[in-house]
């Protein structure tokens, strides 16, 4: 019985780093032809990931949804650029032309986290 | 917030401004331009106003784009700085409110169940009517986790779903164990061992309530942290008076155009930045400059939005508006700069990436301690280590120990006319070892003064300064333009020279009201060989306080002796004292002569000059000392020394007035007085110390709070934490976190009493 819930519990530890640590999404957004909206809610950007091509301003708007304070900015610290977005109401933002490569977003305490992949 | 590219949705109007629309015909065309806009459902003109409401849904920047086609400019009126912030806080206040409600429904049940708990009541099952009552409170306690908890659980939820974990994860994790092992116990008693079959009703529900407190105290204080901020964006007016064809209206401040006329009324805040063209005032700029003087203005002056008109009415010319004011960019600029992160910050960001995961790893590893080694009942211990390390485990104080030190020290560096560019420079500026100080307009005022007039007998200081001043009248040499204000400043009339003559390097001739006047220096008067009696050693003397000593003679007769040099500014040396007291090691450099140089120095009581010194190579010298392994700082006024400051580790520009857009600089002051500097350099070690408490706090809270919740000390003591100790423990360590780095707000800069000093 014992050793039946330690190896449920082992693998459930292996099911923890597996699911957060080593999984890799596949799921992308493209922020191209249409403007993408990303929703602000529940912990988490909707995309999380989105494409942009390289060399060309990014023109997309966050609409944030959670009332908390940690979802009140989003910042791109690779470009030293922060937005304040307010409560349900979709906030514009411009982000220059960037280089290929990957940068981060995400809120003031990296809880509400995502990553523009430019190529 | 409305900027170039925003999109609204159908049937929403926006409002643009429109520049260039002269006549009543343009209102069709621009109509007209509007509507064949993709989106748009209606264009109409208010041409009075010239402002113009689009409704549908289409992108700003293609509006602004179709009337520029037509041959008009066209901006977005945006919502202004403190509509957004009415808005920021109606909606915080609305959040507030909820989580306040979330715990008091959560409260209501967890205390009473608590209670009966503390009271001997038994909370475990051993009866079929225990079972009864205790399903019912189960019920009670799902209907709280869906009405107060909710957030935690489709927050949770969400993140999970998408790979990533929070606070949310580890609070619906942990409540829901301890219910779900209750519920189990309930329905199912027969699956636990007797001595097992205790339920935890309470801890979710008191749980639940005291994370809600938490985040609402959280809210609280972190509306207080941004109070710098919000005392900025409340400068600014909301209408403006403006006179268009010849009347004064009252309009909002979005609609004030550049090159509109605006009045202001003692007592009012002026609106927007411009260049005064009627009237005399004085100005109070102490909130954007922490200058406390009032500062006098008349026509030709440049007067800054948000600023005090104190004593007269002014009219002038709007020269920014809107975004472009040195107010707005200030905003703008302390906004980002609060949001970005001191480097100091990165290890928590990395530890926060892990934590929760890891956390969840150690709450697993835990239960399998106790129900392995535990005594009995195992599982029961294994529910609640588990449950206890899941909701003490504190993501938030880690994650808030940087940004909100970082918000609250960079808003009161705002607050005492010290700009700082971003996180970094506010790190670095705490442990910066050296300051170079540039020393004109930086030490001392940048524009030379007449300082001494000693005349000779037979002669006033009035007629001394009207001669000299006179025969300068023709200069263009800086010297003699500071002997011609002095005068003009003391209302002298002067009278035009007549064949005015340059002697290169030794100085001026020429006829004044039929006297021959000669003003230059020693070698002059030698060559009109006129009798300079004891002066010589007078001048000598004046020249060994860096000011220059001239010479006046009439009729080739000796006649007194005029002083220039740019003044030592009135407090540099109780600001080079406040930062040697800090512990800095102060160095000037200036492109003067040795002499001057070493004058300066010792009456600011700075011990290292560097003299002679080109501006080309100013970098250089900040260059050497960074290789002595010095962390260096440079001041400067920002433009010929913007090499030098940007070479050096953390750059500080000396503003005048309200300058801001010193790029080059991590670290602008509005101020010119040298005090910023040391007030820059206090705050940032205060802000720093601050963080390191923070971030030493929750990483002390997390390491120890984990291992006692998964019952490390019971071995040795046979204590166990409760859940709900964990639950209030977690939920006040984020609140202590923000509360202390508002402690910061309360930091005393010490440059107040000198400032009155220097006025004394």
């Amino acid at each position: 019985m014992i050793w039946l819930i330690n190896l449920a519990g082992l693998l459930l530890i292996a099911g923890i780093v597996w699911w957060f640590w080593l999984y890799k999404t596949a799921g992308v957004a493209a922020a191209q032809d249409k403007l993408l909206t990303v929703i602000v809610e529940n912990g988490v950007y909707q995309p999380a990931r989105i494409k942009v091509s390289a060399g060309q301003a990014v023109r997309m708007e966050f609409l944030r949804k959670d009332a908390s304070p940690c979802a009140e900015t989003v910042i791109f610290p690779a470009l030293n650029l922060s937005f304040e977005l307010p409560v349900n109401k979709t906030a514009p933002i411009t982000l220059p032309p960037l280089e290929p490569g990957k940068y981060e977003f995400h809120c003031q305490m990296k809880m509400y986290r995502g990553e523009l992949q430019v190529n | 917030m409305t900027t170039a590219n925003s999109r609204t949705g159908p049937g929403v109007t926006q409002e643009l401004l429109i520049e260039g629309a002269g006549c009543a015909s343009c209102v069709r065309k621009i109509e007209t331009a509007l509507k064949n806009v993709d989106g748009v459902e209606e264009a109409q003109m208010n041409f009075p106003l010239r402002t113009v409401a689009v409704t549908g849904s289409a992108f700003t920047a293609d509006l602004v784009k179709a009337v520029e086609n037509a041959g008009y400019r066209a901006t977005p009126a945006a919502g202004s700085e403190t509509d957004l912030l009415e808005e920021k806080e109606q909606a915080d206040q609305r959040y507030y409110r909820r989580l306040l409600r979330d715990t008091w429904i959560a409260l209501a049940l967890g205390i009473p169940l608590m209670l009966f708990g503390m009271a001997g009541g038994d909370m475990s099952i051993h009866s079929e009517a225990a079972r009864w009552g205790w399903l019912l409170v189960g019920l009670l306690t799902l209907a709280v986790m869906l009405l107060s908890g909710r957030h935690f659980f489709v927050g949770g939820w969400q993140s999970v779903r998408n790979h990533t974990a929070n606070m949310d994860t580890l609070i619906a994790l942990g409540t829901g164990t301890a219910w779900l092992y209750s519920m189990v116990i309930v329905l199912l008693p027969d699956l636990v061992p007797e001595m097992a079959r205790h339920v935890y009703f309470e801890a979710t529900a008191m749980i639940i309530g005291l994370v809600n407190l938490g985040l609402a105290l959280e809210v609280r204080a972190r509306g207080r942290a941004s109070a710098a901020i919000k005392r900025l964006i409340g400068l600014q007016p909301k209408t403006a008076r403006v006179l268009r064809d010849g009347q004064e209206l009252d309009i909002p401040i979005e609609r004030v155009r550049r090159q509109d006329q605006l009045r202001v009324r003692p007592g009012e805040r002026i609106p927007v930045d411009g260049t005064v063209v009627e009237g005399q005032s004085s100005v109070d700029e102490s909130m954007l400059t922490g200058e406390p003087l009032p500062v006098a203005k008349q026509a030709g002056d440049a007067v800054s939005a948000g600023t005090l008109n104190k004593t007269g009415s002014l009219i002038f010319t709007a020269t920014r508006v809107g975004r472009d004011t040195a107010l707005a960019r200030i905003i703008e600029m302390v906004k980002r700069a609060q949001n970005s992160k001191p480097p100091i910050g990165r290890l928590a960001d990395v530890i926060a990436a892990y934590f929760v995961p890891a956390v969840m790893i150690i709450a697993v590893l835990s239960a399998l301690a106790w129900i392995n080694f535990g005594p009995s009942p195992a599982l029961a211990y294994a529910v609640v280590s588990a449950t206890t390390v899941l909701i003490i485990a504190c993501p938030c104080a880690l994650g808030l120990a940087t940004p909100m030190s970082v918000m609250v020290g960079i808003g009161k560096a705002a607050e005492a006319g010290v700009l700082i560019r971003s996180g970094e420079a506010l790190q670095t500026a705490s442990r910066i070892t050296t300051m170079v100080l540039d020393k004109t307009g930086t030490i001392t005022e940048g524009a030379p003064k007449v300082t001494d007039l000693l005349p000779a007998e037979g002669l006033d200081e009035v007629e001394l300064l009207r001669l000299a001043a006179s025969l300068e009248l023709g200069s263009e040499h800086p010297l003699a333009q500071a002997i011609v204000e002095s005068a003009q400043s003391r209302g002298l009339n002067l009278s035009n020279p007549v064949s005015f003559t340059a002697l290169a390097g030794r100085g001026v001739s020429s006829v004044i009201d039929g006297r021959e006047i000669v003003l230059g220096n020693e070698k002059l008067m030698r060559e009109q060989s006129i009798d300079l009696q004891d002066w010589v050693a007078r001048a000598q003397l004046i020249a060994a306080d860096a000011k220059t000593p001239m010479y006046l003679a009439v009729d080739r007769k000796f006649a007194g002796l005029i002083a220039v040099a740019d003044p030592i500014k009135i407090d540099s040396a109780a600001a080079i004292e406040r930062l040697r007291g800090l512990g800095i090691r102060v160095v000037m450099l200036t492109g003067d002569n040795r002499a001057t140089a070493e004058a300066v120095a010792r009456q600011v009581g700075i011990e290292e000059f560097i003299a002679e010194v080109q501006p080309e190579s100013k970098a250089e010298k900040v260059a050497a000392l960074q290789r002595e392994g010095e962390l260096v700082g440079m001041s400067g006024d920002g433009i010929n020394d913007a090499p030098a400051l940007a070479l050096a580790d953390v750059g500080f520009a000396i503003g005048t007035g309200t300058d801001v857009a010193i790029e080059s600089a991590g670290i602008t002051l509005m101020r010119g007085s040298l005090h910023g500097l040391a007030d820059a350099i206090t705050i940032s070690k205060a802000t720093l110390r601050n963080i390191k408490q923070n971030l030493f706090g929750a990483f002390i809270y997390n390491a120890a709070g984990i291992p006692i919740a998964a019952g490390i000390l019971y071995p040795l003591f046979g204590l166990l934490l409760s859940p709900v100790i964990a639950g209030a423990a977690m939920a006040f360590s984020s609140v202590t976190v923000v509360a202390n780095a508002n402690c910061l707000r309360l930091l005393k800069i010490d440059s107040s009493t000198t400032a009155e000093e220097s006025r004394a």
